[in-house]
């Protein structure tokens, strides 16, 4: 101690950085030379490494002068668990990457013409006009309640069933059945209600798999699928590739050889997780495919869970199956099957947290329902949401336009597309399509792939999400949601992404 | 552990087979015979009188009142301006404004005596929720927390049934009323480190539920200095931080960082919520605040499984930032928490039953050990059976608050009328009469 504080005062007055660096250097070589001749086999009080600069030494002789060692940057800070360090790393897949950079300077086409499309976010924003409308006719009423009884304030205020309350079942049966064109339909009683497909989707890995299990995924899939099914769970997702000459759609040859495999290495598997309408794709499955997927989960006794989040909006002429549909109709073993759906894309609530957990298992719908009360909806939003869905006519009318607008928006983006040259997948169904972007990557692979998205979202300032970031085998690929624009800003995303291709060509010359 | 049940076809998980939500503890059995015979002053007044739910229910009125008197707060004012960013707005770091207010309501509480960063919130979807997601935070799988008993039995379920972490209970005792000391924290850790699990961090719940008390300063001392000491972490539940009859009386361990001059502040996080200052459990609104960034942004980003609806969020923030609102609420909400209180008390004493001396919550921590047969858990139980079945009151067994001395019971005195609350006191005074005679 004694020599530091002298030290201290030679760095930090006259002398200066020579003085500075010197003597903490020679100290530290016979400290060094002491510790080499006196260091016993099972001596562990080896000072904390020294580093190699002297710099650094001087700043540890500076703090180690003050008496208190456990300062604010305490030698050994107190530690988080393994979950939290591996999740406090930055994100990055382009996905997050993409949607941070978009948000920072999002495009605005009067206040902001030259900011960051936002191509990346599979948000429905077409039909705001119809919900804002209903607002202004019914909020008050549907907030306030009738008088008294149960929907006064202190209706609301106390615990709710913490799976959601019965009227709100009731209200998501019927929208559901209507959404999904009325051929299936829905028991409120096998419903259990979630704060967003979200917490849904990791409610029922916790229920169907234990750590360390695995579920086949077929690809490309969503990416949130990484973080909400894999984090808190240990559950690992093993995916199965679906190419460009199916149009994307599933083998059961593809699941069989990915299941073996799996199994093989000593993983269990304990489901299958399907997203239909798929994402990022945007095709269906056919009745006859979600009827192979039931005869191969019975074969090798697995669950099948359903993301079914994108079922309203159809714009196709293809007809939407519902697993619910197929399973009712035919001699299943219903209790593998779980569907997930909410509100954010269907109804544009995403804000709101509407989600459900769909299931024929009851054992699953007693655990889920127990597990709800880390996830549940808030009070005042199923209230609203009651009186929303039960206006038949409002949602009649919603359903059909939302439908007309997101074939109209569509066909124009598709349409842009082509006109540059660049084909989309066939898809009846989704937010978003899926574009083959591969002539504009210099180098195809992945790397290419992922050169090319960072070009169009640094220099085109487009964000879009690149397939590698779904796990597509098939380098070129990108989602472009189109439902987050309006008509008039399509021409200048066309424009945007011929500058750079053209650039590009001309640069390779 | 998990429990063999009959195999389904296809198999289910540990967690969702496990008994870990103790779902069949006595603690929610009492709820299912309220539920089966619930009490109603004109349709079945005979019927079993809730005593085990801790919500407050008493101020529902100021609630009502501002809502009457402020549509904006619901419908995002006229022609509904905003309603279209607040339904897209699903951003893990919440509305703004609403941290802004939460931070706010937190220091009026607190009589101003800490300051909050909105910064520093995470919301989820409850207190619940703000639990669980700290434990998965602070300890590993097989790691353990602290807890002081008794303590709220929902913590059995909060903090270990997906986290896989373990509680180590903090053994409290009557000969100081309850109070946690440096003795029994040390035991508590040196009985982790017997049976090989590493201690993360050590949880107290201030003002205690369901001992009805604040910690005092000089304990909350001990525990800090006791965390820093062995280097875990601390977590301070103050979900019943508006309900102290006082103000003065409660101290927060953010007024004890604030003094320490937040030095080594990183090991501190705290809960609060809306559910039970509030009266708003059905609203499903929590926060964590953290003085460790690490925690904060891992907390924000696994908030996104317990999402605050923006809807409620938007509305919370319009009442909370109302000062007038808040700060006659606060003081109304303590007094008539005080008045009920002092009801319990008196009724409970009138019937010859001693409770601890209490100062803050939605409950007392009543004494019933004079009359168990023997002080032992099983006797315990069989009191409370009389108690359900014949008095027909549910009131909470301190056995399943893991108290170790038998004989204790939580009784909740606000989630109920104060013709309600007559009517139990009534029958509590008859059943010890009748006790006596016998």
């Amino acid at each position: 101690m004694r020599l530091v504080v002298p030290l201290q005062g030679v760095v930090q007055g006259r002398g200066g950085l020579i003085f500075g660096s010197l003597i903490p250097c020679a100290l530290f070589y016979f400290l060094q030379l002491y510790l080499k001749r006196h260091r016993s086999p099972n001596s562990r009080s080896n000072p904390p490494s020294p580093s190699a600069s002297a710099q650094n030494l001087a700043e540890m002789n500076r703090t180690s002068s003050r008496s208190n060692l456990l300062s604010r940057g305490s030698i050994v800070p107190v530690l988080i668990s393994s979950l939290a360090t591996s999740i406090s790393k930055p994100n990055d897949s382009p996905y997050y990457i993409g949607l941070d950079k978009a948000s920072e300077d999002p495009y605005d086409r009067i206040g902001n013409p030259d900011g960051v499309i936002q191509l990346g976010l599979s948000e429905n924003r077409l039909c705001f006009d119809l919900i804002e409308k209903w607002m202004l006719e019914n909020l008050n009423d549907s907030m306030r309640g009738r008088k008294g009884g149960d929907l006064s304030i202190s209706g609301i205020a106390s615990y709710q069933p913490l799976d959601g309350t019965m009227e709100l079942k009731m209200a998501m049966a019927g929208f559901m059945s209507r959404v999904m064109g009325g051929a299936a339909s829905f028991e409120p009683s096998q419903m259990v209600l979630t704060a967003g497909a979200t917490p849904a989707i990791e409610t029922l890995c916790f229920c169907l798999a234990d750590h360390g299990n695995a579920f086949l995924v077929p690809t490309p899939y969503y990416p949130g699928f990484d973080r909400d099914m894999k984090w808190r769970t240990g559950v690992e997702l093993i995916p199965v590739h679906c190419r460009n000459t199916d149009n994307f759609v599933l083998s059961i040859s593809a699941l069989n050889q990915a299941f073996n495999q799996t199994r093989k290495r000593g993983t269990k598997i304990r489901g299958i997780l399907l997203s239909n309408p798929a994402n990022p794709v945007g095709n269906l499955l056919s009745r006859e495919m979600l009827c192979d997927l039931l005869y191969f989960a019975r074969e090798k006794n697995i669950h099948i869970i359903s993301d079914e989040i994108f079922a309203g909006s159809i714009y196709g002429n293809e007809e939407f199956v519902s697993i619910a549909d197929v399973v009712d109709s035919e001699d299943f073993d219903k209790s593998r099957v779980h569907i997930v759906y909410g509100l954010s894309k269907d109804l544009s609530l995403p804000g709101f947290r509407v989600g459900m957990i769909y299931s024929f298992n009851e054992n699953v719908l007693a655990a889920a329902r127990k597990l709800t009360r880390f996830s549940s909806i808030s009070a005042p939003t199923q209230r609203l949401l009651v009186s929303m869905l039960s206006d038949a006519r409002f949602i009649k009318e919603y359903i059909a336009t939302n439908k007309k607008r997101i074939r109209n928006m569509r066909d124009l983006f598709v349409a842009g597309l082509e006109g540059l040259g660049i084909r989309c997948a066939d898809s009846s169904a989704g937010l978003y399509c899926w574009a083959d972007l591969s002539k504009l990557i210099l180098t195809y692979g992945e790397k290419g792939e992922l050169e090319l998205w960072e070009k169009l979202l640094h220099v085109a300032k487009i964000n879009m999400t690149p397939g590698s970031a779904c796990h597509c085998i098939e380098p070129g690929w990108f989602r472009c949601c189109f439902t987050t624009l309006d008509k008039e800003d399509i021409p200048v995303v066309m424009e945007r992404i011929r500058k750079l291709a053209d650039t590009d060509a001309a640069s390779r010359g | 552990m998990a429990i063999e049940i009959e195999k389904p076809s296809v198999g289910l998980s540990k967690v969702a087979v496990s008994e870990t939500h103790g779902e069949d503890s006595p603690y929610f059995a009492g709820w299912k015979a309220y539920d089966e015979n619930p009490y109603n002053e004109s349709s079945n007044p005979s019927g079993v009188i809730q005593m085990g739910l801790a919500e407050n229910q008493v101020s529902f009125d100021l609630l009502e009142k501002y809502l009457e008197e402020h549509s904006e707060a619901s419908s995002w004012g006229e022609g509904a301006p905003g309603f279209r960013e607040n339904a897209l707005f699903q951003d893990y770091h919440g509305l703004k404004s609403f941290r802004q207010a939460m931070a706010n309501f937190m220091e009026q509480i607190r009589g101003g005596r800490a300051k909050f960063d909105p910064d520093r919130i995470v919301l989820t979807a409850g207190a619940t929720a703000a639990n669980e997601l700290l434990t998965f935070i602070l300890a590993d799988p097989g790691d353990a927390l602290l807890v002081p008993t008794p303590y709220y039995p929902g913590f059995d379920r909060d903090l270990r049934w997906r986290t896989g972490v373990k509680i180590v209970p903090i053994h409290c005792d009557s000969s100081n009323n309850f109070q946690v000391t440096p003795e029994a924290m040390e035991a508590a850790y040196r009985c982790a480190e017997s049976m090989n699990l590493k201690v993360r961090g050590i949880l107290i719940t201030n003002p205690s539920n369901p001992l009805g008390a604040t910690i005092q300063r000089s304990v909350l001392e001990q525990i800090l200095d006791f965390a820093t000491n062995k280097n875990i972490h601390l977590v301070s539940d103050e979900i019943y931080s508006g309900s102290t009859f006082s103000s003065s009386e409660f101290i927060s361990i953010a007024e004890v960082l604030e003094t320490r001059g937040y030095k080594d502040s990183e090991r501190v996080h705290i809960v609060y919520s809306l559910s039970k200052d509030l009266g708003l459990p059905g609203f499903r609104v929590g926060t964590i605040y953290s003085y460790n960034d690490k925690v904060v942004t891992t907390a924000r980003r696994m908030s996104s499984f317990t999402l605050i609806s923006s809807q409620t969020q938007h509305l919370l923030a319009c009442m909370l930032s109302n000062k007038e609102f808040s700060e006659n609420y606060i003081k109304t909400n303590r007094e008539r928490l005080t008045w009920r209180y002092d009801m319990i008390i008196n009724g409970l004493k009138n019937a010859g039953i001693e409770c601890l001396k209490g100062n803050a919550g939605l409950f007392c921590w009543m004494n019933l050990s004079p009359l168990l047969e023997e002080p032992t858990r099983e006797s315990e139980l069989a009191l409370w059976k009389v108690i359900l079945n014949e008095v027909r009151l549910n009131i909470s067994p301190g056995s399943s608050c893991h108290c170790s001395e038998p004989g204790w019971f939580r009784v909740c005195f606000a989630n109920m009328s104060e013709q309600t609350l007559e009517v139990a006191l009534g029958r509590i005074h008859k059943f010890m009469e009748q006790r006596r005679r016998n």
